[in-house]
């Protein structure tokens, strides 16, 4: 089964889920999650350019830098892409689709620094997957991180309400929030096919 | 000289990037499975800090206002790249310890926001310890917290056994949600002791995160279009 598109798809969602077990998008994670409606919208440009970059990093190592040999500028190639991509998606979005683009407009700029789609391009090109299970991995991982921030967003609505000690109001309780939730996707751990 | 030795106290105590300005999170949280770990990580960092300033310092009059973002990137991902080959050349330990996370270093904010706050604004010698008082102050972070989450977690420090035989080590604190509760309760200890950090000071549309930087960036891209 292993390397199977729905294995992938579990993997990279559930059981090593992109925020609480590798900790990439940390700062969005933190940042964007006062309430569910934001970290929504949110998750769903994640989603969006993840599918795409990892599509289009695939692509470019295969086809350009394997074949060149020159695999190890895989970084700095990643990165402008990926910053690339995210201002052309926003004016295409923006020409085209004005509905969306007033959705998701303004989380667009936030991805060219999140980690995780950094991340995801050069996990699968360690993991050596091919076009389809680098998308599939891109999408199961956006997925992941909008599960765990729309969790996160809804429980900090709660806590909002709450009398909290003094020195644990702000970063303190969300950290430990987000560390009660990193041990629940523990769990995702005993998942085996 | 006096500027320098500021700058040093500046990047480690004053406005400890990992701590205080809450900068850096990823990776703080990601490596600091043990102090070793977090000592290569900020080593890493430190290095890539001195030459990134050093470099944007020297060439601060030579890139355009307009596309000076794109070329910081280019500049810390070459950066990178090298600390990259030269970890899986000589210390291979680390460097498949650290994994993913050396890459990645190009996306730590702090890099590109002591690029954009201080590096092109000043000469090249200040912006240099600049470079380095950070890049301390980002390693000395990552060690401390990497130690208590080693003893906490498996009982020993740099390896060596400093609890006794009959504490049993919490196997969690190594694992990933103790990154969460050792940050959490290192927040809310300095929160008591009434130290201003980014999670309590509210600053206006940042949160002590990237956004900031990100900001910076589609201004610039908005200014290009």
């Amino acid at each position: 089964m292993d390397g199977s598109l729905f294995m992938i798809a579990i993997t990279a969602a559930l059981i090593n889920n992109v925020v609480l077990s590798q900790f990439l998008g940390i700062c969005s994670f933190l940042g964007v999650s006062k309430q569910i409606k934001n970290s929504a919208s949110l998750g769903g440009a994640v989603i969006f350019v993840m599918a795409i970059s990892s599509a289009v990093a695939n692509l470019l190592y295969d086809y350009l830098l394997a074949p060149l040999g020159l695999e190890y500028l895989e970084t700095i190639v990643f990165i402008l892409v990926i910053a690339a991509l995210v201002q052309m998606v926003e004016m295409f979005l923006k020409k085209t689709s004005p509905g969306i683009y007033q959705a998701l407009g303004i989380y667009l700029p936030l991805i060219t620094t999140n980690c995780a789609v950094l991340g995801v391009a050069l996990t699968n090109v360690q993991n050596e997957y091919n076009l389809a299970q680098s998308v599939t991995a891109g999408v199961a991982t956006a997925i992941g991180y909008t599960i765990a921030i729309v969790l996160l967003a809804g429980i900090r609505e709660r806590i909002n309400e709450e009398d909290l000690p003094a020195p644990f109001r702000g970063a303190p309780i969300v950290l430990l929030s987000a560390a009660l939730m990193a041990i629940a996707f523990m769990g995702f751990g005993g998942l085996s096919f | 000289m006096k500027q320098c030795m500021e700058r040093l106290y500046n990047g480690i105590v004053k406005e400890n990037p990992c701590i205080i300005l809450m900068l850096g999170m990823c990776p703080t949280l990601a490596v600091t499975t043990s102090a070793i770990n977090g000592l290569g990580m900020g080593l890493s960092t430190l290095a890539v800090l001195i030459f990134s300033n050093l470099i944007i310092s020297i060439m601060r009059n030579i890139i355009p206002d307009q596309v000076r973002l794109p070329a910081y990137i280019v500049i810390v991902a070459t950066l990178v790249t090298i600390v990259d080959l030269l970890l899986q050349a000589y210390v291979p330990s680390i460097y498949s310890a650290l994994g993913i996370y050396i890459p990645l270093i190009v996306v730590n904010c702090i890099i590109l926001g002591r690029a954009e706050a201080y590096a092109n604004k000043v000469p090249p010698m200040p912006a240099m310890f600049d470079g380095i008082g950070m890049g301390l102050g980002f390693t000395i972070a990552l060690v401390v917290i990497g130690a208590a989450r080693e003893i906490l977690g498996s009982g020993t420090v740099f390896g060596t056994t400093v609890l006794p035989e009959f504490v049993e080590p919490i196997a969690i604190f190594g694992r990933a949600p103790g990154a969460f509760l050792v940050m959490a309760i290192l927040v809310a200890i300095l929160n008591g002791l009434g130290i201003t950090t980014a999670a309590n000071k509210k600053v206006e549309g940042c949160d002590g995160c990237c956004a900031t930087c990100a900001k910076g960036c589609s201004n610039a891209g908005k200014e290009e279009n």
